[in-house]
């Protein structure tokens, strides 16, 4: 059987580690395939001014390429350049649903993320895309401290 | 920004305190005469679209609204109440493709929608309604709320199937789009004049409901508060905050309203509430003046028609079914199927007319302003013989917070915020339709919109200057005029609808339009 990693990324340096995690454990697997994700935290329930939506395609297509060429292409092709058999993709949502219903989409084994680096007032009353993540995934969660 | 934000506020207090004592004598005459220009400028307009029929007292605008309304909900066979449930679902996202996520969503259309509509309209509005027409205009306009949903549905449709998507990913639509590509498609004469015509009148009702009459309501708010003092002292503070939004680029404000105006609503909504809590025994008595006056006018000026036409005609005015604009705010949603967004839309006039505007005429029943004499249980007319009295001689948005206030001491002030923040949300909205009027008719391009956006920002300053009566005329009669073009073409157009809503059913029934599963 082949193993299936979904690797969450934040833009951030804890992100590097879950990616690095991820490479670790990849190198260790035969035939390991992974899926690098970035999300963008969107809300449908969100307000907005007319001139907001009327451009927001345009601005959904600028988040996605800058997303795209500033995090997932490198680290897509950083796991490429060490031999290892990786896709990305970037997609808009709740980070930890959206993170969820890809490894179900992909069948993937594991979802690898970093520790959640925003804390504060909002995190401790919502929980943080991690520990919401943790709590709810279908599948088993690694967390890289 | 910050710095500019606490300096506008500063600028804000200080006009709001200070000037109005300096300048109250030379001001009020400068008020007076702004007020008699645009009266004598705007007049012919207003009769025309007031005319009533000929030998009778009725508006044949109200009429056509109404009718139109009436043939639209028959010929889509009560959609309104058959695809309810279904609109209610499309807005939760139960419909909504997970690969389309961060496009806007039914949701937020509806909101965007709603808060360019939802605002003085339900405040001063429903004031002007029942002042003139006695609690009995409530009645006929909740009936236009439930006919207007099918008016709404065929326009949004309509909105998002015609609209123009540019290569950059920025998307226009509106009646104009549709009515133009509508006849061209359907091989009509007549499309592109239609078309015009209705951008004429898409820009006078963005100066007029859109503008004037959200200024000139805003400032008799502040000035019940902090004193009279001149109206186009609050019309300048406007004009440079809006000035600031819609030229200056400055989205931070704009997004703050956005954020607080749905807070405001439900806030507004929750003391109504209060309000008809407290008095819960009376409610029933509201409600039988209610059915009562819309079927015999308990005395009101104009008696039974005048119930009927200022309930229409309020209706019309506060959520804005057939008048066009809502399919411009609708058309920017990304859906596969337009006619996903013409159900979304009939929730509209439901929450804003059904639900807001009955809780505004139910507090203002019950709160006493308005005088009744008690030998005969009808209500008392004021010296002029057009309104009913009430207790401070108070109309408009002045009668509403009287009627809030004589339960809760303190919600004027809350409600003089509310106003004042539907006010200018309504007008970032209208200032959206307009220039999207004024585009068609100019063309795309940088100095065309910067013409029309100081125009409005003027505008904002004579409506707070001028008098209620001139500008609350205009302010419908623009609007209404938008109506009678918009109308016509949705009678050429409504086939395209309901062929539309035919597949989309049959699809529905087959089980080929699924819920996705999140």
């Amino acid at each position: 059987m082949t193993m299936k990693l979904v690797i969450g990324l934040d833009g951030h340096s804890s992100g590097e580690k879950a990616l690095a995690f991820g490479q670790q454990m990849a190198e260790k697997t035969d035939g390991c395939a992974l899926v690098v994700v970035y999300v963008i935290e969107w809300s449908p329930f969100t307000f907005q001014t007319a001139e907001e939506n009327a451009q927001r395609h345009k601005r959904r297509e600028e988040e996605i390429s800058v997303a795209t060429s500033r995090v997932v292409e490198p680290a897509v092709a950083k796991l490429k350049e060490a031999g290892l058999n990786a896709t990305g993709m970037v997609r808009h949502g709740n980070v930890a649903d959206t993170l969820d219903n890809i490894a179900k989409e992909e069948g993937a084994n594991q979802i690898v993320v970093a520790r959640s680096s925003d804390g504060g007032f909002s995190s401790r009353i919502f929980g943080s895309a991690t520990a919401n993540l943790v709590m709810n995934a279908s599948v088993p969660v690694t967390v890289v401290a | 920004m910050n710095t500019l934000n606490k300096l506008l506020l500063a600028a804000f207090a200080f006009f709001a305190t200070a000037v109005p004592a300096l300048a109250q004598e030379e001001a009020m005459s400068l008020d007076d005469k702004v007020s008699e220009v645009f009266a004598t400028f705007t007049g012919p307009f207003v009769w025309f679209v007031f005319a009533p029929i000929p030998g009778t007292s009725f508006p044949w605008i109200v009429m056509w609204l109404v009718i139109g309304a009436s043939v639209f909900t028959l010929y889509f066979a009560f959609v309104q109440f058959r695809f309810f449930g279904h609109a209610i679902s499309l807005v939760k996202g139960d419909y909504s493709d997970p690969n389309d996520a961060g496009e806007v969503s039914h949701f937020q259309a509806l909101a965007t929608a709603l808060s360019g509509t939802v605002g003085l309209g339900n405040i001063a509005g429903v004031a002007v309604a029942v002042g003139i027409g006695g609690p009995g205009a409530t009645f006929w306009m909740i009936l236009a709320g439930l006919l207007g949903m099918a008016s709404k549905f065929t326009e949004c449709t309509l909105g998002v199937k015609y609209r123009n998507e540019y290569e950059d990913g920025t998307v226009s639509g509106g009646p104009m789009y549709y009515i133009s590509k509508g006849f061209d498609e359907l091989g009509l004469p007549g499309g592109k004049i239609l078309a015009v015509l209705f951008s004429i009148f898409c820009i006078l009702g963005a100066f007029g409901g859109g503008n004037m009459f959200q200024a000139n309501q805003a400032h008799a708010q502040i000035a019940g508060i902090v004193g009279d003092y001149p109206g186009w002292i609050t019309g300048l503070v406007f004009a440079v905050v809006v000035f600031l939004v819609i030229v200056g680029g400055i989205k931070s404000i704009a997004r703050v309203t956005e954020k607080v105006v749905p807070f405001m609503g439900i806030l507004y909504v929750g003391a109504a509430l209060i309000v008809l809590i407290v008095n819960y025994d009376q409610i029933g008595w509201a409600f039988g003046q209610i059915f009562a006056g819309a079927f015999t006018g308990l005395g009101v000026a104009g008696g039974l028609v005048g119930a009927l036409i200022q309930g229409f005609k309020r209706a019309a005015f506060s959520n804005e079914a057939g008048v066009g604009s809502a399919a411009i705010a609708h058309s920017a949603v990304k859906t596969k199927e337009p006619i996903t967004e013409g159900f979304v839309s009939l929730l509209e006039p439901l929450i804003d007319t059904v639900v807001i505007c009955t809780m505004t005429a139910l507090v203002i029943t019950i709160s006493g302003q308005l005088l009744i004499d008690e030998a005969t249980g009808n209500y008392v007319l004021n010296e002029a013989g057009s309104a009913i009295a009430t207790v401070g001689d108070t109309s408009g948005v002045a009668l509403t917070s009287a009627a809030f206030g004589s339960a809760i001491s303190w919600f004027p002030f809350v409600l003089a915020i509310a106003v004042i923040l539907f006010a200018f949300s309504t007008m970032i909205s209208w200032s959206y339709y307009g220039l999207k009027a004024w585009t068609y008719l100019f063309g795309e391009g940088k100095t065309a919109e910067m013409v029309f956006k100081c125009l409005f920002c003027v505008f904002i300053v004579i409506g707070a200057a001028a008098r209620l009566g001139p500008v609350i005329d205009f302010s419908d009669a623009a609007i209404f005029a938008m109506a009678v073009v918009n109308i016509t073409a949705l009678y050429f157009l409504m086939k395209v609808v309901r062929k539309e809503l035919a597949s989309y059913s049959e699809r529905l029934r087959s089980g080929e339009i699924k819920k996705f599963t999140h």
